[in-house]
């Protein structure tokens, strides 16, 4: 319960490097998972005897399994562009966050056991035997990326430092040393669905909550379905959705846009999580199994789509990688992509003239939208290059009047990470997480005074919450944050077209 | 990582959530709510019941939304609103609330 102390920094209008601290961060390291949560995944509970020795052959397992990883592990030649181009960086000062400091942890090992002149003189080619103190650094610094791959944008050979953490966390989890948040949650979908631990019953009585809601104030009935045979989208959502806030405002929007478009939807019970968080810790295995819930319930439900909602690494999961995970989708109806994701449903029928929007609802508003690292960085929306940064705009500039974007070095795929990503959104990473949303904390703090931006807009449930708890410490309302369906949804005609 | 009550010894995880939940009491209750610089007032325990009663239906503490419904409801729209909720529970009313009602943690994107 130790409550760590820490100042919050300060926006800096120049937002230039920050003053190196040596070990600024060295404190922060997240909660060890507990026996018990490492088993549920066939993890060892408790740091195994011989782990240096099992660490460097799970390495030489992944580096035989992925290409990329040893290309990223050879190909850096120091030339320092990544360095100042990592949020947690930016916001910290620790050296050891900068991408190259971070990667050189795990190449270091590399180089001593995979390389001949690493075996032979290590001392000049940064070598280094695995030992307590860098395995220590390791769960540190690998726990203080959120692999949101800002970094890979600027870096000249591509080097995604993403790929070289989860591959870290996963040779982790095998020897012992798991993260708890993640690993907890991971076992709770396994066991009920959801990362929240939600019971079919707890989300049926939440969803018929919301249609009471929506219909008191709407005079509209707009069905919030669930386990609904034969409908036609299954709605895969962040289970955030049903439950936090401002998340549930967007859920209450997707159920509009279908309600309006005449689609029947329903979410499932048994696949009730978009976000798959074992991408999180490097694992394939448990990002297979995970994603064959959603399998089990398009096919036992019979639906024809397969549509995700606002979630930003969901996103990358489903788009990247969904049909070899849980493929192949053959008994999907072949007129729709797999998976959709629920701005290309509703940009494309407010293209189509199917949905009636009235921008004066937001007038209220002034908006600007961040655009989350895996959607911007790691996927792609609609069929055209840049469509994931052209579509949440298009949707949005639909449903207000007034939307401005934040500077051009903090968006699209230049975007800053909120500074919850990639597994990091726990109270015991607080500190990390509020100097982490520096830059992006900066970038608004601009627009708010050049433009009078009064919301921020997100699509990932991460970033959501994330933006909740940490803007308040840089002087924000919490209540700044939104959906981008939340302003669809407020937006949008009931009937209009009835 | 125990709380002491009433001579009892209540076991707790990293957090200081407990970790079996049938161990939870009015007086744990006081307890962990000072800890969190909290003074338990009715408007605390009208939160705190309202949530262990959801938990004990649904094996989990209900959405903000719901709570802020459920209060509504119960209290009037004065008291119903996300914002008299954090002025209660600073840290959250999810989050810290469930602590000091001796529930899980939610976890997730929340």
């Amino acid at each position: 319960m130790a409550k760590v102390e820490f100042t919050t920094p300060e926006l800096r209008e120049d937002r230039a490097n920050p003053q190196l601290v040596e070990g600024a961060m060295s404190h922060s390291s997240p909660y060890l998972a507990s026996a018990d949560h490492q088993k549920d995944l066939g993890f060892p509970g408790e740091l195994v005897d011989g782990w240096q020795q099992k660490a460097v052959a799970k390495l030489g397992e992944l580096l035989d399994k992925n290409r990329a990883l040893r290309v990223y592990l050879d190909a850096c030649v120091k030339c320092g562009a990544c360095t100042d181009k990592c949020h947690y960086y930016l916001g910290t000062g620790d050296p050891k966050n900068m991408p190259v400091a971070r990667q050189d942890l795990l190449r270091s090992v590399y180089r001593r056991n995979f390389t001949l002149m690493g075996k032979i003189a290590p001392g000049l080619v940064g070598a280094r035997d695995l030992d307590e103190e860098l395995l220590d650094d390791w769960y540190k610094y690998f726990h203080q990326c959120s692999q949101c791959r800002r970094c890979s944008v600027f870096c000249p050979y591509g080097i995604d430092t993403a790929e070289i953490s989860m591959a870290a966390r996963d040779i982790m989890d095998h020897i012992g040393k798991g993260q708890k948040y993640c690993n907890e949650i991971i076992g709770k979908v396994h066991k009920i669905g959801n990362n929240l631990g939600l019971p079919e019953a707890a989300l049926i009585d939440t969803m018929e909550g919301l249609e009471e809601d929506v219909e008191e104030e709407t005079g509209v009935a707009v069905k919030y379905p669930v386990n609904q045979e034969g409908a036609d989208v299954l709605l895969i959502t962040p289970s955030a959705d049903f439950f936090a806030e401002p998340h549930v405002d967007g859920l209450i929007g997707y159920g509009k846009v279908f309600h309006q478009a005449g689609i029947s939807w329903t979410v499932s019970s048994y696949a009730s999580e978009a976000a798959n968080f074992a991408m999180f810790i490097g694992s394939y295995e448990q990002m297979h199994k995970v994603a064959l819930r959603i399998r089990k319930a398009a096919l036992d439900l019979g639906v024809k789509r397969i549509v995700f909602g606002e979630c930003g690494h969901a996103w990358r999961v489903a788009y990247s990688f969904l049909n070899t995970l849980a493929g192949p989708w053959d008994f999907l109806d072949p007129k729709y992509p797999v998976p959709q994701h629920i701005l290309e449903v509703t940009h494309d029928l407010i293209r189509r003239g199917a949905l009636e929007l009235d921008p004066s609802a937001n007038d209220d508003k002034v908006v600007t939208f961040h655009d989350s690292c895996n959607v911007a960085r790691a996927s792609r929306m609609g069929d055209m290059p840049g469509g994931q940064f052209e579509i949440p705009r298009a949707v949005i500039k639909a449903a207000v009047n007034r939307f401005v974007d934040m500077p051009e070095d903090t968006i699209c795929d230049k975007t800053f990470c909120c500074g919850g990503g990639g597994g990091l959104l726990t109270d015991d990473l607080l500190e990390l997480r509020v100097k982490g949303a520096l830059p992006r904390m900066e970038a608004l703090q601009e627009v708010v005074d050049k433009h009078g931006v009064t919301h921020m807009a997100a699509i990932c449930a991460i970033c959501k919450s994330q933006f909740t708890k940490v803007m308040p410490f840089y002087g924000f309302d919490m209540d700044m944050v939104v959906s981008v369906h939340q302003l669809v949804g407020d937006a949008i005609q009931l009937g209009a077209k009835e | 990582m125990s709380y002491e009550v009433n001579g009892k010894t209540v076991e707790h995880d990293e957090e200081g959530y407990i970790t079996d939940i049938s161990q939870w009491s009015d007086e744990l209750a006081g307890l962990i709510a000072k800890d969190e610089g909290i003074d338990m007032t009715d408007e605390h325990w009208e939160v705190v019941n309202f949530l262990r009663d959801y938990y004990n239906e649904y094996q989990i503490a209900p959405a903000v939304r719901v709570l802020v419904k459920a209060i509504k409801k119960k209290f009037g729209p004065e008291k119903g609103n996300n914002k008299y909720l954090y002025e209660l529970f600073p840290y959250g009313p999810a989050k810290q609330a469930c602590k000091i009602a001796g529930l899980p943690k939610p976890t997730g994107c929340v």
